[in-house]
């Protein structure tokens, strides 16, 4: 499963010769951070998905230098590490762009978009899956089930939600990517590059001020059965159904991180019931929250 | 079973049960303070209070059941666990959510993170660990983000680390994200990776509870299992008995999504119907109905509109013919091709087979052939009974449930929708409009 000789161009029979390693100073610096993730494991070789993480944060993909410098520090062969490291899908083997954009393609959001949301995304970007756009700014792919079923179409960001996306808004997004304008997550913190959200994943905590608040307590669509409960919601018989609701919009250009469907439009909670009320920059249940800094319509919902 | 059928009027106030979201809609509900507003860590002083065995004799009574998929009982996997054998412990906790439909546990862990590490403490206590993990599923940064910093704040508070709450235990928690695989989501496989290998299934016997996590005794956990603890030590397991029935008691996380009005989550007593999960929200899309849903996520055998009464538990979907599993509701309307849905699902299973059982990779790998040709017009009708050969060359045959999963929508489909698949065959290909099933389908403004 390791990259062939023949794709690298030297001729059959002629092993690979080891990765270099990485200059005195990277690895110097890379080892303590090692250290740091290896200690919080009863045994080191628990530390070897975080490590790869840590080693994809330095290069924005999986390196041959990548691997030695993970097997020297674990006491494993660069074999054992390759095994790994390719098992995973969220390894890349290749240089890719700063955001990598996933449509997620599973059963159910394929249905309720997600193929034509992939497909306008590859037309539009002029490359297939797994590749990069020229600039270096975008690589497309398909992903599988992400978790957000209920707010289906998604896409991820650089592992970000972008909850119940349309062709258009998807567009846009990745046009605003490439364009270096700043882009919010429907839930999640405002996006940094694939490298910083690499070294999350290795285990360091994103000490952005305000990161850990980004996107509110909880979506729209994980709030839709307390509210039913409490009697707050929208119930059968009042509640807009989907359509119904996006029409009742004022035309406008959404932005992409905006909800297109019914379960996001105006709720009908804070009008129904004062003792509740939802402040229009602060969407009931802190969804979607839109800095001041994002393009688009300053209150979607509480209205 | 659970609810007789007088019930089915009733209100959403009734019907519904908010405990682990009841605050999902406050302000910085992940936090520790907003947490210790709603009785946050009372449950684990009562637990302290009680010896480890009759803890674990309390959560057995109350009937607590995995909410992952299986539904094993998670005191009894505790009680597995052998004391005095002078092995390290560990609890490990599946964070994976990777079932196609499933989104409980990704909300529930953004929302409110704490309830799962208060349900950790607990269950450390009465298994005797001193080490625990969260195995995250790598796709979910916002969520690993919220994780990092809910366990830092337990430190902070005394509620990790050492002589917790002057009860002698110690405790640390590491949270570790995974890098993209849905076998992890299978409890040994989930091992495996947390050894840094490839996540693949073992052999059982043994049992995790006996060799698990470094061949130490290990309990594995659904997400949504460990984070119902703290409010049955809270309010009592009478409590939690007085809502689903004697087999399958309590409260759970329903998640409706698809073709349905108000997709989101829903927290209800088991035993609710989808009937009364549609009804109280709005119903299938308007001038749509229902024509096929999964209970508990793709590998659970899917259901029609004759099924809407079934009540959602685990006697209940089990006599219906499925499985309860993570009770992933994932509705579609007539608008869908099953032929494509299943093909979906298919060419999912065939994508994560790990590969090391022949019959799930070799298996999978044909049926998406099958049902690419079918799909696209080109296929046989005797492909229709060959599908099912090789689902039921796959279905028991395998390490572990990925390949049974595999087979669940190939059988069920196939069962209600022969005529489909049979439509494609002698039509020459699908007979659906995929723009008629899309979020924005019905919708008067052009998006795309």
């Amino acid at each position: 499963m390791t990259t062939s000789s023949s794709e690298r161009g030297v001729s059959l029979g002629m092993p690979e010769l080891p990765a270099p390693a990485y200059p005195d100073d990277v690895r110097a610096r890379l080892e303590t951070d090692a250290r740091e993730i290896i200690a919080r494991y009863p045994d080191s070789r628990s530390a070897l998905l975080p490590l790869l993480h840590l080693v994809q944060a330095e290069e924005g993909h999986v390196t041959r230098t990548g691997m030695r410098f993970c097997a020297e520090m674990l006491g494993l062969t660069t074999a054992e590490v390759t095994a790994v490291a390719t098992f995973y899908t969220m390894y890349r083997r290749r240089p890719s762009g700063d955001y990598q954009v996933g449509v997620c393609t599973n059963t159910l959001c394929a249905v309720m978009g997600g193929d034509a949301i992939f497909e306008e995304l590859q037309e539009h970007l002029g490359v297939g899956n797994g590749e990069t756009t020229d600039d270096g700014k975008v690589t497309l792919e398909h992903i599988e089930c992400n978790a957000a079923c209920d707010f289906a179409p998604v896409v991820m960001v650089n592992w970000e939600f972008f909850d119940n996306q349309t062709p258009s808004s998807a567009r846009r997004l990745v046009d605003d990517l490439r364009a270096g304008r700043p882009v919010t997550p429907t839930r999640g913190a405002p996006l940094c590059t694939f490298k910083e959200t690499a070294r999350v994943l290795a285990g360091f905590p994103d000490e952005r001020d305000g990161a850990v608040e980004s996107g509110g307590s909880a979506g729209p669509a994980s709030l839709v059965g307390l509210k039913l409960a409490k009697g707050e919601g929208a119930s059968a018989r009042v509640v807009h159904p989907r359509g119904e609701a996006a029409r009742t919009e004022a035309p406008h250009d959404p932005s992409p991180t905006e909800h297109l469907s019914s379960h996001d439009a105006p709720q009908d909670t804070s009008a129904s019931d004062p003792s509740h009320p939802s402040p229009p920059t602060t969407p009931d249940g802190g969804a979607s929250p839109r800095p001041a800094d994002t393009a688009g319509p300053a209150a979607e919902e509480g209205e | 079973m659970t609810l007789a059928p007088e019930l089915k009027d009733m209100s959403p106030e009734k019907l519904l049960a908010p405990v682990l979201s009841a605050f999902w809609d406050e302000d910085r509900s992940w936090t520790l303070d907003v947490y210790r507003r709603h009785d946050g860590y009372e449950g684990l002083r009562k637990a302290l209070a009680m010896s480890p065995d009759d803890l674990i004799a309390y959560v057995k009574d109350s009937g607590l059941r995995g909410r992952g998929g299986a539904g094993f009982p998670t005191g009894m996997k505790w009680q597995f666990i052998p004391q005095g054998d002078g092995k390290p412990h560990y609890l490990v906790v599946n964070a994976d959510e990777s079932e196609p439909g499933t989104c409980k546990d990704i909300p529930l862990l953004f929302a409110n993170p704490h309830s799962l590490i208060e349900g950790m403490i607990i269950a450390c206590y009465a298994i005797r660990s001193s080490h625990a993990f969260i195995y995250l599923r790598g796709e979910v940064v916002p969520v690993l983000r919220r994780l990092h910093s809910a366990v830092r704040e337990a430190y902070e508070a005394g509620f990790l680390g050492e002589n917790i709450l002057g009860s002698g235990l110690d405790l640390d928690i590491t949270v570790h994200a995974g890098a993209g695989a849905y076998i992890c989501g299978e409890e040994t496989a989930l091992l495996d990776s947390l050894e840094g290998r490839r996540g693949q299934p073992r052999l059982r016997p043994p049992f995790p509870a006996v060799a698990g996590l470094y061949a130490c005794p290990t309990v594995v956990n659904n997400v949504e299992s460990i984070a119902s603890v703290p409010a049955i030590m809270q309010r009592g397991k009478e409590w939690f008995r007085s809502m689903g029935s004697e087999k399958s008691p309590g409260f759970t996380l329903y998640s409706l999504s698809g073709h349905v009005a108000s997709p989101g989550q829903y927290e209800a007593p088991l035993g609710i119907t989808l009937r009364q999960l549609l009804d109280m929200s709005g119903g299938m899309r308007p001038g749509h109905r229902l024509k096929f849903w999964t209970p508990g996520g793709s590998s659970t055998p899917m259901f029609t509109d004759e099924h809407l009464d079934v009540p959602l538990d685990y006697e209940g979907v089990g006599a219906a013919g499925s499985m309860l599993g993570t009770k992933a509701l994932q509705c579609f309307d007539e608008t869908t091709c099953v032929v494509r849905a299943v093909t979906r699902w298919t060419e999912f299973y065939a994508h994560e087979s790990c590969g090391k059982c022949t019959p799930c990779r070799e298996g999978t790998y044909w049926l998406v052939q099958l049902l690419r040709d079918i799909e696209a017009g080109k296929g046989q009708m005797s492909d229709l009974d060959k599908l099912n050969d090789i689902a039921d060359n796959i279905n028991g045959k395998s390490f572990c449930a990925l390949g049974d999963g595999a087979a669940s929508p190939i059988f069920s489909s196939l069962k209600y929708f022969r005529d489909e698949y049979e439509q494609h065959i002698t039509g020459r290909g699908c007979p659906f409009d995929p723009a008629k099933s899309t979020a924005w389908a019905d919708r008067t403004e052009v998006n795309a």
